[in-house]
């Protein structure tokens, strides 16, 4: 049977009606991944046993009537997010030998739901990049053409998703690294609002905007999973005091009357006339919905890239300072004193791109910098926020193309960083206010998928899917999968 | 923005990387095109805007002191480089005599 051509939500359906089993629905996809994972290397770990035990304990309590509401049901699981036991690396040599001894709180969650973990996706170093190429464990390829990148940071989750080597994927996002791969491979990625999801044991870059959610191939999948992650949790102390969203049972809300914001300044920017066309025919269906759409503005939109550059490095810059070659992870050879220990370790385990993050982090906060990048990056950041505030008043969402084009082929862009930086120019404005955002594919060009941006209120990611499932139960564009 | 090698080189010692020689003028080059970016803040005005450090307006939340964590020693001690007595193990750091 080819599972993999089932709904996250249908093979639960197919579990609990004792149709197969969790172990046939496991073993297929461990299948998929020996096939079909060397073509683009969306997997830096397959915990091939653990999924089967863990796929054997499901389907014995299927058999014994007390199974776990997501019982069953694999899962992809990006190399953040540290899991007990098995190595968890974010894509860097410096945690090349990391074997977590704890597990983070996404995993801990939705293992507790009866979720098989089938193995840790491969993702750009320390969750920095838009291409998927800074890898220490190599580039990860889009499945619908190999000779172009996934996007990042969350490649192999969005890879392996495209690839139905996995029904689904948790992936992070600090400017963009969910939202951006589901554009780039055709899939559905939510970021929730800030604090939704527990950061506890997913590994940091920069703490004041890194949050945690899913790519999947529909908004509905993508609802079953983030609600099932989400909720407060005592363990991370930027967790949001708050019940779980109710974002399965309010799916099919319908959006007749509601009103959809597109950002004069966005709108405004020279772009392929292919990504407008794709645009404006996802306006059209959303019109057809009953929906309304008028113009906002953001007017301090376009200081995001900067603001992000300075505020992203400068929290990396301090929380990348635990690597030390002391306690865990890579050390050099042949350490002289200790500090020839900490130069040279954090030479040779950082690739080129997060070294230049730290650097820049480290400028921008050093005496005599502070006020001038540091201090004037959170003014700015404030501007932002109060000109999403102000949008939300007279809006439900706003929407946006995801990415300012289709993907592009590997190499293209990795020896002019700026270049790479302008991947998340629509994505990251929703990060540094916090507010919570989602890709949902509505075109293609040249046989590569696109995908447009929805940015909700805080707290209104609910509304969010709403909008996304309306229109792809009008629409066929997420239902298109590469062939591999 | 230029920026001078030995400039390079503070920040590189105050965040603890080796710079190689030869790496340091392509470095040098993507770091000032990086800074040159920021200038575009420059334009905006802030004068009467509050820094935003976070999107969210949290206080610190405390807890009781009771004791959560269990003892890992072991387990942790497993991930280390190098380990001696139940101890991390790293290079001597005070000079003198041995």
């Amino acid at each position: 049977m080819d599972f993999h051509k089932l709904s996250l939500v249908e093979q639960l359906e197919g579990l609990k009606k004792g149709d197969f089993t969790s172990t046939e629905l496991t073993t297929h996809y461990l299948k998929r991944i020996s096939s079909f994972d060397e073509q683009i290397n969306s997997f830096i770990t397959v915990t091939e046993e653990q999924a089967l035990s863990q796929a054997k304990a499901a389907d014995e309590r299927y058999k014994n009537k007390n199974n776990l509401p997501l019982d069953g049901l694999p899962i992809a699981h990006k190399d953040i997010f540290c899991t007990k036991g098995v190595l968890t690396t974010c894509g860097s040599k410096m945690l090349s030998n990391f074997e977590a001894p704890y597990s983070s709180t996404v995993y801990d969650k939705l293992d507790k739901e009866g979720m098989v973990m089938l193995g840790k996706t491969n993702m750009d170093e320390f969750a920095m990049g838009s291409s998927n190429e800074t890898s220490y464990f190599g580039p990860v390829k889009n499945p619908w053409n190999t000779e172009y990148v996934p996007g990042g940071s969350s490649g192999g989750s969005a890879s392996c998703v495209s690839a139905e080597l996995a029904p689904i994927a948790t992936a992070t996002d600090t400017g963009g690294s969910i939202r951006q791969p589901a554009s780039l491979c055709g899939l559905t990625g939510i970021k929730p609002t800030y604090g939704r999801v527990s950061r506890y044991g997913m590994i940091a870059f920069a703490s004041s905007l890194d949050q945690g959610g899913v790519v999947a191939r529909s908004a509905e999948d993508a609802a079953l999973i983030l609600e099932a992650m989400s909720g407060h949790d005592p363990k991370d102390s930027t967790s949001l005091k708050l019940e779980k969203p109710n974002l399965v049972k309010d799916l099919d809300t319908p959006i007749k009357g509601k009103k959809i914001g597109l950002p004069k300044e966005f709108f405004e920017k020279e772009m392929p006339s292919y990504v407008e066309k794709s645009i404006e025919e996802a306006i059209e269906v959303y019109k057809n919905l009953g929906a309304e759409v008028v113009e906002v503005s953001l007017s301090n939109i376009n200081l995001s890239l900067p603001i992000y550059y300075i505020i992203a490095p400068a929290e990396c810059s301090a929380n990348l300072s635990r690597y030390d070659g002391v306690r865990y992870g890579y050390r050099c050879e042949d350490p002289k004193d200790i500090e020839d220990l900490f130069m040279r370790t954090r030479e040779e385990g950082f690739g080129a791109e997060v070294k230049r993050r730290i650097l820049i982090g480290t400028y921008a906060l050093s005496a005599g910098y502070y006020d001038a990048y540091y201090l004037k990056a959170q003014k700015c950041r404030q501007l932002v926020a109060n000109d999403f505030s102000e949008a939300f008043k007279s809006v439900d969402v706003i929407l946006s193309p995801t990415t300012p084009g289709t993907s592009f082929k590997s190499g293209e862009k990795t020896s002019d960083p700026i270049e790479m930086y302008l991947q998340d120019i629509f994505t990251i404005p929703a990060n540094l206010a916090g507010l919570p955002g989602l890709s949902i594919p509505c075109g293609e060009h040249e046989g590569l998928p696109l995908g447009m941006q929805l940015v909700g209120n805080s707290l209104e990611e609910s509304k969010l899917l709403q909008f996304a499932y309306s229109y792809q139960s009008n629409t066929n564009w997420h239902k298109k999968m590469p062939n591999i | 923005m230029a920026l001078s090698d030995q400039e390079l080189k503070e920040i590189a010692y105050l965040a603890r990387i080796n710079v190689s020689e030869d790496s340091l003028s392509s470095l040098k080059k993507e770091l000032e095109d990086i800074l040159d970016l920021f200038q575009q803040l420059n334009e905006a005005d802030t004068s009467e805007v509050n820094a935003m450090s976070h999107p969210l307006d949290l206080s610190q939340p405390t807890r009781k002191d009771e004791v959560t964590e269990e003892n890992l020693r072991e387990e942790l001690l497993k991930n280390a480089p190098s380990v001696k007595s139940g101890l991390f193990l790293v290079p001597k750091v005070i000079d003198g005599e041995n």
